[in-house]
């Protein structure tokens, strides 16, 4: 039988993902990719794969999965109990399983996003030289549904040396550092010491696209209108409602409200793991 | 040419208008600066994925960048059908007739200034700025791939159904998207376009 995962239960949101499709921005394409880069990253390593091998991203409920072959698979990101027919099973840890058995990641016990790496990686087509589910635009995979076969590429050479921490501690209160610019002379004065001062809260709206916050509000210095411009990841917007959002790897590439800073990439992981309700400050 | 910060590994630099834009673009093109994404867009062009910030920023700071004519770049030919729910709307707001209209919008000599909003989604720029039409104030939920429409002074074509505010003029046949080719999106920054009217 062909090396491959049958979805049994995808739970709320589980995509495919890779590192994304860099550099067709200026055709209006996302990047995409996991968004807890290091956690793919070390589950890939479990199982002996490369960095850009396909993984799956559950989000909150975990998934619920059969195997056709045997093979050997990881689970990291947000802490969940394993399961391979029912016994528990390690998470953080390469696990080794038989043609035909059924695997449980529950839900998240802290954190948001798991990472689910099997040896050779999620082999769906590649669209503009990635495999991961954009779910602003639509390209690659749909995200998964039940019934859904994702075939699984060859066995790949013995695992590498791992030397990336198991398990980072989900911390349900956060510091983003953040450099100001390229638009905080929109707002009013204030509005750096206002954003550097408060306590946000994470907006259960929040999604892949960006981190959708609730708390201070910054105001802009007038009502003038800037046309569309280039956005990177980490961007920090502030739309009409005054409340701030970060964007998160499916970000549009072009927008119009004015963007007020940009998160550091070291600290982009820790949003990928924050749950609705969890506390964000920043470090301008 | 203003540069501004943009985090860690990446520089906006903006320029006067669209046309400097598009310019400043070409000529990053043409000097392949070593940067993973440079987004072309109104009045900007955004370097990201960069190495060394401040060696780019002297870099650009150093060219002399001069619009020209899309030299050697064929014209993309838009097959354009004019019955766009809101064709009459914009005559109304340009204050003549739709045939008028048509004319208007098939004689102007456009080009893509930058794509945004969906995968090969072009803003294209070339009618006069007395013609800029404002968006929807209610968007429409679902406007059909191929729908051409106008916001502000620019021209796009919804190469997928999406949701979409600007005012629909015509529709098109032309494949504008198809991630299986080399080159995905028929109408990339910098490419002449012209829309042509043809009947249904």
């Amino acid at each position: 039988m062909s090396r491959a995962l049958v979805v049994l239960d995808p739970g709320p949101l589980t995509t495919v993902q890779d590192l994304g499709r860099r550099g067709w921005a200026h055709l209006g394409v996302p990047r995409s990719g996991v968004l807890d880069a290091p956690a793919a990253r070390y589950a890939n390593r479990l199982v002996g794969n490369p960095d850009d091998a396909a993984v799956l991203e559950t989000t909150l409920g975990g998934v619920d999965l059969e195997v056709t072959a045997a093979m050997s698979l990881a689970v990291t990101g947000a802490h969940a109990v394993v399961c391979v027919d029912g016994r528990e099973r390690a998470f953080g840890e390469p696990v080794t399983v038989r043609a035909g058995q059924r695997v449980v990641v529950g839900p998240a016990r802290s954190g948001l996003r798991s990472y689910v790496a099997v040896a050779g990686g999620v082999d769906v087509p590649a669209v503009l030289g990635s495999r991961s589910t954009d779910t602003l635009s639509g390209l690659g995979p749909r995200p998964l549904a039940a019934g859904s076969r994702l075939p699984v590429g060859p066995r790949p050479g013995e695992p590498q040396g791992v030397d990336v921490p198991a398990v980072r501690r989900h911390d349900p209160a956060v510091l983003l550092r953040l450099t100001a610019g390229p638009r905080h002379d929109w707002y009013t004065d204030d509005a750096l010491a206002t954003l550097g001062g408060a306590a946000y809260t994470v907006s259960a709206d929040s999604n892949r696209i960006g981190l959708r916050l609730h708390g201070a509000r910054l105001a802009r210095r007038s009502g003038d209108e800037l046309p569309s411009e280039g956005i990177v990841l980490g961007a920090v917007q502030v739309p009409a409602s005054g409340e701030p959002l970060v964007f998160l790897n499916d970000h549009p590439t072009t927008g119009g409200y004015p963007v007020v800073g940009v998160v550091a990439p070291e600290d982009l992981p820790l949003c990928a793991q924050l749950r609705p309700g969890d506390e964000v400050r920043f470090r301008v | 040419m203003r540069f501004l910060p943009v985090g860690a590994d990446a520089l906006l630099v903006e320029v006067d208008d669209t046309a400097a834009a598009t310019a400043l673009y070409d000529e990053a093109l043409r000097r392949h600066v070593a940067a993973v994404d440079v987004v072309p867009a109104a009045r900007t062009v955004l370097f990201a994925g960069v190495h060394d910030v401040a060696a780019l920023e002297r870099e650009v700071a150093g060219w002399s960048v001069t619009p020209r004519p899309a030299a050697g770049r064929r014209t993309v030919e838009v097959p354009t059908v004019y019955d766009g729910p809101d064709l009459e709307a914009v005559a109304r707001l340009w204050d003549m007739s739709t045939r008028e209209v048509v004319d208007t919008h098939t004689s102007c000599a456009m080009v893509v200034a930058f794509c945004g909003f969906a995968p090969g989604f072009a803003y294209c720029t070339g009618l006069p700025e007395e013609r800029a039409a404002p968006r929807l104030e209610s968007p429409r939920t679902r406007v059909p791939a191929g729908s051409v429409g106008l916001a502000g002074a620019f021209t796009g074509v919804y190469p997928t159904a999406s949701p979409g505010g600007w005012q629909l003029v015509g529709h098109t046949d032309l494949l504008l998207w198809d991630d299986t080719r080399d080159e995905p999106a028929t109408l990339t920054p910098g490419t002449p376009v012209r829309f042509v009217e043809v009947s249904r």
